[in-house]
């Protein structure tokens, strides 16, 4: 009973305070939201990753997968089953539908393993007998199938006239897949008695002879539970999203700490009394504990649901960039799963009380009897300073030897938050150096209060301040990445997308003629065949690909590092380029030698150059295109790359269109697929942007509720002012003028904190997390645009409280003298 | 020097109008010093204000040096709080960021009339002359109000008004603020109208005045 009345009269406070208890509330709730939101995004999509992974043979199953070709012929499958393994094929390929290119899976669903296989979409009795009726069917998630406007029973042709068992709608199917019996597969996809990869079935069967007794070194076997390709190449994205979302999380809990702080400091008179009147100091606590954790449960939910919007509001262009960058299908509508609601609230649970914690100690501690002396600043002042370098150092040499001695994703994104966390408690140390400066150098009296009060007001905004230069380091660093990419990016995309169009034959049979066609047209300078194959290096997945011998590349390509004369080995054969990305995954420097298997022996060659491949999670190796096609006879001379005089381009499309039936997908011209691969990056970064705007925001609300908690806990020291003849419009200047330059002198310390990060994003997670490194640019005009955003954030979380002081009624400021203090 | 003439002063409450200063009368000439006691909540506080320009009066004239302090501007109110008041009051309220030599010269310094010679003169009498390096946190109360004191008459004002000055210290320091404070208005001049419960402190003064009923006996 006792306990709900002191609950009462702490609850008081608030409803006389009802703007500070809004702050509490937002801070909580800012901070729930944005972390939540960030979460959801990551929850949702490593969700998909394992559905990816479970189904049909990804990470999750056991599996013997071709050694060094892309398929292994169908007779290996009986081979096996007599030796005791039992395994499962599944064929695997691209199929073209309409303007559509669909994976195609195709599986056999009796042996298929329980715990891979059926689950998604077979579970279900009668599907799995219509899958199996003469007719068959294809598999299809209903909203893929709603996304491409088909429907169920709808038969589809593949461009090369294949018919595909007719559409069913199966509820449980990862997206953007198709899956039909592996007999219909092989046809479609023209592999006959093609096997891309076996899954094991875990069930305990009775022996089985040695692997390479059966197979040789045509398969090998991978173990379940490895990470999946997806989840590897993903991780650098959703680790970047973390990193985010718990940057803003701590920039809320700054805003909530001083909430707790201001309330605390001024519900002391009154827990002094609840002291006073024999209530113990544990009892207080608990009942402070509770009134907290309800308060955070309240915020907790309200930031959820804030959380849950921004989630849905941002998945589109996350699953966009997922699917641009890695080709992961990350469905866009959000679901949301009970785990999500009960973390979520942990952690504003949590971080509350962490961000009340001293708040809590004091009142544990809290003296009954006022002491006639007044706070003691100059010397506890002295003293939180000691303790704030004293840590910052620790935590700096902590972040070097990270950097120094660290290898890993992690230990880079340690330096990272090392090295912003060591900066931010050294702000006010820096600052009091820089204000006592100022001091030293003041002569008018004012001026000389103004800078002396400034030192003193340091430790309550120096929170606030610190969220400002953690949220404006990140915008700078952030920004300057993505404006060093994207730099980097244009100018790599005008050396890769040397030719004027780009076209791809269809039927390899016509090739040869459209290929004649186009060497006699005057206008088109130069044909510059292409080709592709798939190989595997070291168990990686490896796009071989092929270029013509021309000046066209020889003067674009994005070569980072390359021999002398590079191009006539890579003409004759001897040589190859290796992506950077690749060479730096498997440890591969210029002048080793590769050994490329292909259907007509091993291809050994020198790596003759290094070149850039942004953005391509897969390792890529690139040969002379005849030098290709004498190796890969099946690969195809389909694809080439066209010179064209300036001005015909239209003209030959059209004519290319029209003449031989090629259509839009057939055919590119360079400045499309400029666009669109700009487009995806914008979208990619879309999301950063946006974070980063909520993050700067977030800091301005911190710097706004501090300054409107210190403004009412500040009369005591501006009331005497007043009295001894300083207006008050002056103290409102003065105010105003004190802050915007602390303000400005924190964005000061961020420019060059902000590049450090850029530098740090860029020479160490990027390498780290895909393996290309970019040039640093720093772009002087964004950092003077972010200053003044910054500046004009303080101004306006500033503004408000100064308002309120320039037009405060002198009996408010009359009460501080009062002798009923 | 300070002439009061018929100031009135209510406040208005939910309950209705309280009257707390009903046609007050008051003259301090200079070099006087003047008690002035009365119970709590009599209005003692609510004179000093009006006479400081903190607050303005319902009716009635405040006339400093032959300037009319009431119906001024604020701007002319500061101004003639910077150059012609000192005010202390039972809050020492030093400014806690400026060491102690900085708030003893602080509000002669925004008045523009800073005198060296006084200065450190004060700062002898005041027995401050070897804390001018310290913070005023690490003074005693006592030593506190002396700044304030200091404070006020760095300035050279015409009229100290202090409130309640002692009200934080023991009997002897009191007595001893007190005192000093009497001799140096006395040594400078200017005139000094002081709060006060005791009646012993009272008699240290020239001449007492009592506020009861909204009026000066
Ligand atoms: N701002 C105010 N609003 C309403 N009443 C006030 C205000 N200030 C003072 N009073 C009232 O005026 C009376 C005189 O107050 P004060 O001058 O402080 O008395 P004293 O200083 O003599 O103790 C008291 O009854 C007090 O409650
Ligand atoms: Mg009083």
């Amino acid at each position: 009973m006792t306990a709900l009345w002191i609950m009462r009269v702490l609850l008081s406070h608030w409803m006389r305070h009802r703007m500070q208890l809004a702050t509490l509330l937002i801070g909580l709730m800012s901070a729930t939201a944005l972390w939540s939101g960030v979460q959801a995004i990551n929850q949702q999509a490593r969700t998909s990753y394992d559905r990816a992974a479970s189904a049909f043979g990804g990470g999750n199953t056991a599996m013997l997968l071709p050694g060094d070709d892309v398929t292994v012929p169908q007779s290996l499958f009986a081979t096996l089953r007599r030796a005791g393994w039992l395994v499962s094929p599944v064929l695997e390929g691209r199929v073209r539908i309409g303007e559509r290119s669909v994976r195609l899976i195709g599986i056999e669903p009796l042996s298929l393993p329980r715990d891979a296989g059926p689950a998604p979409g077979l579970s279900d009795a009668k599907l799995l007998q219509g899958f199996l009726s003469p007719g068959g069917q294809t598999l299809i998630a209903p909203r893929t199938a709603a996304d491409f406007g088909w429907r169920a029973d709808q038969v589809l042709t593949t461009e090369s006239g294949e018919r595909l068992p007719p559409l069913q709608l199966a509820p449980d199917l990862l997206p953007d897949l198709l899956v039909a019996d592996i007999g219909f597969a092989q046809t479609i996809l023209r592999q006959p008695d093609r096997i891309s990869r076996f899954l094991i079935d875990p069930a305990p069967g009775g022996e089985r002879l040695p692997l390479a007794q059966v197979a040789g070194s045509q398969l090998r076997l991978v173990e379940a539970g490895s990470e999946s390709d997806l989840q590897r190449l993903t991780a650098s994205f959703h680790l970047n999203l973390t990193a985010f979302g718990l940057l803003s999380f701590l920039v809320g809990l700054f805003i909530v700490h001083s909430a707790i702080g201001l309330a605390f400091e001024q519900r002391l008179p009154m827990l002094r009394t609840l002291r006073a009147c024999g209530v113990s100091a544990s009892r207080l606590v608990s009942v402070l504990l509770a009134e907290l954790v309800m308060l955070a449960l309240i915020a907790g939910v309200a930031g959820l649901a804030c959380g849950y919007l921004i989630a849905s509001a941002l998945l589109p262009d996350v699953a966009a960039s997922l699917r641009g960058l890695y080709g992961a299908a990350v469905p866009g509508q959000l679901v949301i799963q009970p785990q999500w609601w009960i973390a979520g609230l942990a952690m504003c649970v949590a971080g509350s009380l962490v961000a009340a914690a001293g708040a809590l100690v004091r009142v544990l501690r809290l003296p009954l009897l006022v002491s006639a002396q007044p706070y003691a600043w100059q010397l506890s002042q002295r003293r939180w300073l000691i303790g704030q370098a004293l840590l910052a150092t620790a935590i700096l040499i902590a972040a070097l030897a990270a950097f120094r001695f660290g290898t890993s994703l992690l230990t880079a994104f340690a330096v990272l938050a090392g090295a912003l966390l060591g900066a931010a408690l050294l702000l006010p140390v820096l600052l009091n150096v820089m204000l006592r400066t100022g001091e030293a150098m003041s002569r008018g009296p004012v001026a000389l209060w103004a800078w002396a009060d400034s030192r003193q007001q340091l430790s309550g905004l120096s929170l606030a301040l610190m969220a400002l230069l953690l949220a404006l380091a990140v915008n700078v660093g952030v920004g300057t990445m993505v404006g060093s990419f994207s730099k980097t990016f244009l100018r790599w995309l005008d050396g890769r997308l040397a030719a004027d169009i780009y076209l791809v034959v269809p039927d390899p049979n016509r090739a040869a003629g459209i290929e004649a066609w186009l060497r006699q047209r005057p206008d088109i300078d130069a044909v510059l065949p292409a080709a592709r194959a798939d190989v595997r290096i070291g168990g990686e997945p490896v796009e071989l690909f092929g270029l013509a011998d021309h000046a066209t590349y020889r003067d674009l390509w994005p070569l980072l590092e390359a021999r002398a004369n590079v191009w006539d080995g890579v003409r004759d054969g001897r040589s190859v380029l290796v992506s950077e990305q690749l060479g730096r995954r498997l440890g591969i420097k210029l002048g080793d030698r590769v050994r490329l298997p292909t259907p007509s022996g091993d291809w050994i060659a020198e790596v003759g150059g290094l070149y850039a491949d942004y953005g391509n999670p897969k390792g890529q190796i690139t040969v002379n295109t005849d030098q290709l096609l004498q190796r890969f006879v099946a690969a195809g001379r389909t694809r080439f790359g066209l010179r064209v005089k300036s001005g015909a381009i239209p003209e030959v499309m059209r004519e290319l269109e029209s003449t031989f039936g090629l259509g839009r997908r057939d055919l590119a011209d360079q400045a499309t697929v400029k666009a669109e691969s700009q487009r995806i990056f914008n979208r990619t970064f879309a999301v950063t942007s946006v974070l980063n705007a909520f993050t700067l925001g977030v800091a301005g609300v911190a710097l706004f509720t501090s300054l409107l908690t210190l403004g009412q806990s500040r009369l005591p020291q501006l009331a005497p002012l007043w009295a001894l003849g300083v207006t008050r419009r002056r103290l409102a200047v003065l105010e105003l003028c004190k802050t915007m330059l602390l303000a400005l002198m924190t964005a000061l310390l961020a420019l060059p904190l902000g590049i450090g990060v850029a530098w740090c994003l860029i020479e160490v997670v990027n390498v780290k997390a895909f393996g290309w490194r970019l040039p640093l640019e720093i772009f002087p005009g964004e950092l003077a645009r972010l200053l003044l955003v910054a500046m004009a954030a303080a101004l306006v979380a500033t503004l408000l409280p100064m308002l309120k002081l320039g037009r405060m009624r002198p009996v408010a400021l009359l009460k501080v003298f009062a002798d009923e203090r | 020097m300070l002439k009061v003439s018929r100031l009135s002063k209510s406040y208005g409450l939910p309950q209705g109008t309280l009257s707390v200063l009903r046609e007050v009368n008051l003259q301090v000439a200079a070099g006087e010093s003047v008690a002035l006691t009365g119970e709590s909540g009599s209005g003692k506080s609510t004179l000093l204000h009006l006479i400081a320009g903190l607050d303005e009066p319902d009716s009635g004239e405040i006339v400093l040096d032959g300037k009319a302090m009431s119906g001024a501007s604020e701007g002319d109110r500061a101004q003639m709080r910077r150059e012609k008041l000192g005010l202390v009051f039972q809050q020492f309220n030093l400014i806690p960021s400026l060491k102690v030599g900085d708030n003893l010269s602080f509000q002669a310094r925004i008045a523009g009339k800073l005198d060296f010679a006084w200065l450190s003169e004060l700062a002898g009498r005041l027995g401050l002359a070897d804390m001018l390096d310290r913070y005023p946190e690490q003074l005693s109360g006592g030593q506190q109000q002396r700044v304030a004191i200091g404070r006020a008459l760095a300035v050279k004002p015409s009229l100290v008004l202090a409130d309640e000055p002692t009200g934080n210290l023991d009997e002897a320091t009191a007595d001893e603020v007190v005192r000093l404070a009497r001799e140096l208005v006395a040594r400078s001049g200017c005139a000094l109208l002081m709060v006060t419960h005791s009646t012993r402190l009272a008699s240290l003064l020239d001449r007492r005045v009592h506020l009861t009923a909204g009026q000066l006996t």
